[in-house]
Parts: structure tokens; sequence; C-alpha cells
């Protein structure tokens, strides 16, 4: 059962970063790809009616995570007390950007929500990877099975470390990278003319970056968590996962390449929901890593009571199945290209 | 300032204005609904209009509503670690269903229903809105579940490892706290709603602008408004009343200002509890009415104060005391007004009389505060527990987050929410001045209103 439940949780993040990382990577990259205010009124057009529903993703993960495993829900967020508390300003930041941006037809006011907007989209990419890294690199639980991380000591991954060490802001570089060419991907398929063209630019020019920083961070897991291959070794099927991130890769290249733009943007999507699959798959039955291993939470002593649990696994099917229902509706109606309007 | 009261501080500071948003956008869903709902029966563009008028309101709302609620649910880990790891496996089930079946429903027919209005044709639209409805107002019953439990809780036992974990589902969703509870704070949303449209409504038949829509807010937040004021008392405030009488006495004895116990109590209209003494100074009361009220016999008993051990009383007992009589103040008032209001309506006095269309007007915050105190009373009457009888505040706070750390982030939401703040208003004084009239010719202009029915 608790394994159902970590696989659940593990879909739901995956599903959420897939769907609010583009409009995060449309955020990193407006600036890149909107030249003129129109055009930058393009781009939120673009994504209008579906951030908002992408980024209740995050929340229905947060609170099925707190459903499903309350003791990781208490000692993560509160040992990551200052990021979280600073995702979250981040968070209505980047909502007043794109909701506000047009609240008003005066070029002061654009401009600012446009730089909002782009700001705190970056910073977010790069708090969620450092996020991730923390977890893959452990956190410094004991035996109250609480930890609290300041935001940065000495930069190192071993003793008293903080949530920002080389290794997380490595993460932060990788998701950075990541949710740019995904959003980039996202921008090119939602748009025509000359954003569509910097667009897929930037995807073809950001696979390089893309490219190159997975295989840093590959390298760079192998020396902070070398327990993470161990499920590959236990469980062979597991290799597959890094093959299809190779291979998303070289379909994001392909597709980019010939323009076929809809396969360009499934093959981030993929990318994506592998990497965070390899991570996942050789963190189980983990779910917070302690670097001291005897205080590592699992979803053994992390879980819920079983009743809730076995309730839980009936009503989030139902759940799950009405929520694709709306979503397919919702990205339907909205389904097509955005035009760039003269604003003047 | 020790972590504990920094946060609670910040939890009360941040929840209080959070709901400030949701209780408007849960009131005005309803009347959305209806609006859009007479534009199709009666085929009146104009109550297409008006519906779209309150639809921009409603947007804006609801998105301060969203990113000031997010901070909500994280707030459980961040700040209340040892609570959550406590009651988790109880609440998570409620606050999980929350998202999967409100929040999922919400964020995709509010895009639907503010963009899609010519994608979707009227049928659809409607059901958008009326979708829209039903997904605020579930996500107001997981809430609304979710605190009965910490105020009266139901289907659960205690795990090994001292945690509660349920036991019953249906127990949980179904508590007799929530339904009661729930009764009463939709009712007060309605009323906050109510009165946003009827004093919107009042400002322009008084402006002499938009007169034509200013009465049609007037009527529907006048009808609207006084039904929803009645309902406040009875039923929804009675039966709330009686609950807190079964299952929290001491809260009660506070709330109302009873040091001793006394059989025939009074009901206090004013006065100021005086802690160091134990007594009501200055009262002013209707005798026997406590009592009446609680019980249905004038000289029933009713326990004060002094018959609970002292580390079983709410810890602020005065700040209480006067949340409860705003409440119920301010309540009264609002169905004197609108009781007079919808007579004058009926009569067809109501447009001609510059007075009381002044008193609607300057009313409108006036539910905004009542909400406000009503929610006080209840999380303030539940201290000094977070779970009633089982679990204490003081043991609920995160216990490696310091002091510091909790100023800083409370500093922070102070600035970013005093920034809102000043949003919020600018955006809605630019709404009012464009008014219902002028929506269509606003549409119009590109970059003024993000269309994409227009776009693709």
């Amino acid at each position: 059962m608790e394994t159902a439940w970590f696989m659940i949780v593990a879909f739901m993040l995956v599903c959420y970063v897939i769907l609010d990382g583009f409009d995060i990577g449309a955020g990193i990259i407006h600036f890149f790809v909107g030249r003129s205010e129109s055009e930058r009124a393009a781009i939120i057009r673009s994504i209008g009616p579906v951030w908002d529903g992408n980024e209740v993703w995050l929340l229905a993960t947060g609170g099925t995570l707190y459903f499903a495993f309350p003791v990781l829900y208490a000692s993560a967020f509160s040992g990551f007390y200052l990021p979280l508390i600073m995702v979250l300003w981040l968070l209505i930041m980047r909502a007043a950007g794109i909701e506000l941006r047009h609240q008003m037809d005066n070029h002061m006011w654009t401009s600012f929500w446009d730089f909002i907007f782009a700001l705190s989209s970056i910073l977010l990419a790069i708090f969620f990877g450092a996020a991730l890294g923390n977890v893959i690199r452990g956190v410094p639980l004991d035996a109250t099975g609480y930890f609290f991380e300041p935001l940065f000591t000495d930069w190192g991954v071993t003793g008293a470390t903080g949530i920002l060490d080389w290794f997380t802001v490595l993460s932060g570089v990788v998701a950075l990278i990541a949710l740019g060419v995904h959003g980039a991907s996202w921008l090119a398929l939602k748009t025509e003319g000359e954003i569509n063209l910097r667009a897929r630019r930037i995807v073809s020019f950001g696979w390089y970056a893309l490219v190159a920083v997975t295989i840093l961070s590959l390298v760079a897991v192998l020396q902070v968590r070398p327990q993470l291959l161990e499920n590959y070794y236990v469980l062979p099927i597991g290799w597959l996962i890094p093959l299809a991130v190779i291979g998303s890769l070289v379909a994001i290249k392909l597709f980019n390449a010939r323009g076929s733009e809809r396969n360009t943007f499934l093959a981030t999507s993929v990318y994506l929901a592998m990497m965070l699959g390899g991570a996942v798959f050789g963190l189980y039955p983990n779910v917070l890593p302690a670097l001291d291993p005897a205080y590592s939470l699992t979803i053994y002593n992390a879980k819920a009571g079983d009743y809730g649990l076995g309730v839980g696994l009936v009503w989030w099917s139902i759940a799950i199945v009405i929520a694709l229902g709306y979503f397919t509706f919702l990205f339907r109606t909205f389904s097509g290209k955005v035009a760039v309007e003269d604003q003047h | 300032m020790e972590a504990l009261t920094l946060d609670r501080i910040q939890f009360a500071f941040t929840i209080t204005y959070h709901y400030l948003f949701p209780q408007l956008t849960m009131g005005l869903a309803p009347l959305i609904v209806i609006f859009k709902t007479l534009a199709i029966w009666k085929k009146d563009e104009r109550w297409n209009q008006t519906a779209r008028f309150w639809a921009k309101i409603f947007g804006i709302t609801f998105l301060f509503g969203v990113v000031t609620g997010i901070p909500m649910e994280f707030q459980f880990g961040t700040n209340w670690a040892a609570f959550s790891r406590y009651a988790g496996g109880v609440i998570g089930q409620t606050l999980a269903m929350e998202g999967m079946f409100a929040f999922f429903l919400e964020s995709s027919f509010i895009g639907l229903f503010l963009f899609g209005e010519k994608r979707l044709g009227q049928t659809l639209h409607w059901l958008s809105a009326f979708l829209l409805f039903v997904g605020t107002w579930l996500s107001g019953w997981f809430i609304i579940a979710t605190n009965a439990w910490m105020q009266h809780p139901v289907g659960y036992e205690t795990a090994a490892d001292g945690s509660v974990q349920l036991t019953s589902f249906w127990s949980l969703l179904l508590n007799e706290w929530a339904v009661y509870q729930y009764m009463h704070n939709m009712g007060g949303a309605v009323v906050t709603g109510s009165f946003a449209v009827a004093a919107m409504g009042a400002f322009y038949v008084l402006s002499r602008k938009q007169v034509e829509y200013g009465k049609m807010f007037l009527k529907a937040g006048v009808i609207a408004g006084c039904i929803s004021s009645i309902w406040m008392l009875f039923p929804s405030g009675d039966l709330r009343g009686k609950m807190v009488a079964k299952h929290q006495p001491v809260t009660l004895a506070a709330m109302e200002g009873l040091f001793d116990t006394t059989a025939g109590a009074p009901l206090v209209l004013i006065g100021q509890p005086d802690m160091e003494k134990q007594r009501l100074d200055n009262a002013i009361h209707i005798p026997k009415m406590l009592s009446f009220l609680t019980y249905q016999r004038w000289d029933a008993e009713v326990r004060g104060l002094n018959e609970f051990p002292k580390d079983q009383h709410p810890d602020n007992i005065p700040l209480l005391y006067y949340s409860f009589h705003i409440m119920v103040g301010l309540g009264t008032m609002f169905i004197a007004l609108m009781t007079i209001a919808a007579f004058w309506l009926w009569r067809g006095w109501l447009f001609g009389s510059n007075w009381l269309m002044w008193i609607i007007m300057l009313s409108f915050p006036l539910p905004f505060i009542a909400n406000t105190v009503g929610w006080m009373t209840t999380e303030l009457g539940r201290q000094p527990w977070l779970v009633y009888g089982l679990f204490r505040t003081e043991h609920g706070a995160s216990p490696m987050v310091s002091s510091g750390n909790v100023l800083f982030t409370l500093l922070g939401f102070l600035g970013m929410y005093t920034v809102l703040s000043l949003l919020y208003i600018f955006l809605m004084l630019r709404r009012i001045e464009y008014g219902a009239d002028e929506l269509a010719i606003a549409a119009e202009i590109p970059g003024q209103e993000v269309d994409l029915g227009s776009a693709a």
C-alpha cells in the first residue's frame, strides 16, 4: 500500500513538473523569445488559461504527500523552512506577473510585470532543482525526526550542510536549463512567426547545454549518493530509465530540426519525466534520506495509518479520472496557436 | 518573542488576510450563476453584462485567494510540523481531497469561465459558472471538515507512536460539527457577496452613472443579503451556538463573559471583561436570555468559567469575548438594514431613498469584519487546544524552526501582503470606474482583455 502511494505521489510530481514546467519555462525565456510588448503578451496568452490549473498540481501533490506521508511532510517542510517560504513568495509574485500584466494598457505597467514574471520563473526553477538536489544528497535528520537547514553554509555536501551547496546549485542549474528548453518547445508549439522561430532556436541551442548538464549531474550524483544505483542492480529493468533519457534527448534534437513541434514538446516532457523518474526509482523506499542513514525517512516510517491510506486509494482513483477529464477538456478548448496582436 | 508566539501570529495573520478573498468569491459564485441563469431565462443581455462585470471582480479576487491560500497548506508543514506529525493521519485526508476534488475543478473552470465565453457558447458557459460555484463551495467543505475535526475530533484512534489515525472516513467527512459550521460559514460568505453587489449598485445609482446596472445590482444584492443575513441568525447561528454549548462549554462561558455559573443566565449585549477581578464591567444585558437560547428554559443553569480548571480556559478571553460580540452586533445590524432595504425595494421606494443607499454603500466592509471576527471566535474559542481536548497549541509548532527565522518570514509576509493590498484596491477601483456598461467596449481593445477566443 505504501508503495502504491509512493508511486502516486511520484506520478503527481511528474505531472506537476511537466505541466507547470512549461509555463515556468516560458517565463525563464520570456525576454529572449518575446522581444516586443505584443510578443510578450502572446507568450502570456499562451499560458493564460492553463497555468493556474498546472500550478494546482503542486498543491494537490503537496496535499497528497501530507495525507500519505505526514511524517515526511512535517520533517521536510519545517527543515526546508526558509526556501519553502521563499518559494511561496515567488509563486505569489509570479501569479501577479501573469495575471496583472494585462489589467492595464501602460508600458511601464506591462514591463514591470514582465520582469517580475521572468525573474520569479527563473528563481523558482533554481529553487525546485535545488530542492530535489537536497533530497538526493540527504539532509541532517536526527533521532527526533527533524532537521533544520540554513540557506547555505560552506557549500560542501557533508557535515553541516546548507540548502545550497555545489551539488544542489548544480541541480538548480539543470532544472533551469531543462525547464527553459521545455518552455521553449511549448512556445514553439503555441506560437507562429518570429516568436516561433526564436523559441525553436532556443530549443536547438539549449539542447547542447541540456546534454552537458545532464551528463554533469549524473557524474555529480554518483559522487554524492552512489547508493542511488543500488535499486538499479536489484531491478535491472530500471536501466530503461537512463536509456529513455538518452532517447528523449535524441528525439528533442531530431524533432526540433524537423520542425515537428508537438513531438518536440512530447520529447521534452518525456525527458523531464525520466530524469525525475530516475531519481525516484533510485530513492525508493527512502522518501527523505538522512546524511546518517539510520535516521532516513522511508515509506514505512513516514506513512499514515493503513485504514486511511486504503480509503484514499478509492477516492484518489475517482478524483484523478475526473481531473484528467477536466484537463483534456481545458487544453482542447484552448488548443491551437496564439497570434501576436498589434497593441496600439 | 518565542517561536511559538511568532508561529501563531504568522498563521493568524496569513489566514485572516487570505480569508478576505475566498469569502467574497464563495459569496459571488452563486450570485453569478443566478445572473447567468436570468440572462438565459429572461433572454436579457443586461444580466449577461452583470455576470461579466462580477466575473471580472471574481477573477481578480480568486487570484488573490489562490496566491494567499497556497501559504496556508504549506504552513501546516513549515510552522506546525509537530501538529502535522500528530494529526496528519486524519486531516491529511480532507486536505488532500480538497486538492484532488476542489482545486482541479476550480482551476480548470476558472479559465474556461473567464476566457471561454465565445468558444463555449451560452449553455456551456453557464455550466462552467455553475461548476466553478460547485468547486469553490466544495473547497469550503473540505476546509470546514478539517477545522471541524480540530474543534470536535471524531472517527480517529491513537496509534502506538502517539499520533492519531483515521478509523472512520464518513464520520470525518460528515462530522456533525462540520455540517453546522458549514451552514453558518457559507451563509457568511453569501452575506459578504450580497453586500458587495448591493453596495456597488448603491454607488452607481448615487453617482448617477451606470444607473441601470446599479439598480439591478441593488435589487439582486438586497434580496440575497436579506435572505442570507436572516439565515446567519436562524437556523445556522442558533445551531452553531448549540454545538459550542454542547461540546465546548468553557468556550461558551468565555464568549459570553460568564465568570460564574448562573441559573437563568442573562444575555450580555455590551460590557468589558475584567480578568483581574473576574467579572464583567458596565454590563448591559437581557435577563435570562442566554439560558433560554442555549437550553430553551428561562431558568436553566449555564456553567461559568469558574467551573473549569484554569488550564482549560481559552488563553485570550477578552479578545474571544469581543470577537463574538462584534460578530453578533454586526449580524443584527445586517438583518435590520437588509430587511428595511428589502421592504423599501418591494414598495418601490429604494431607488429614491438616498439615505438608505448611502448606508448600504458604506456598509460593504462590515461583512468582511463580521466574517473575520466570527472565525476569530471559532479559533480563539478552541484554545488552548489545536485539537480540542487532545493536543495543545503549545506542542504543535515546528521544534527546529527558530524564532529569528519565523520573524523573518512574518515580516516578509507583512511586506508582501501590503503590496498585494495596494494592488487589489487599485485594480478594484479601475474595475468600478469601467462599470458593467463599458465591458463590451473594453473587450474590443486588444491588450485590455486576455481573450483567447479571438486570439486563435
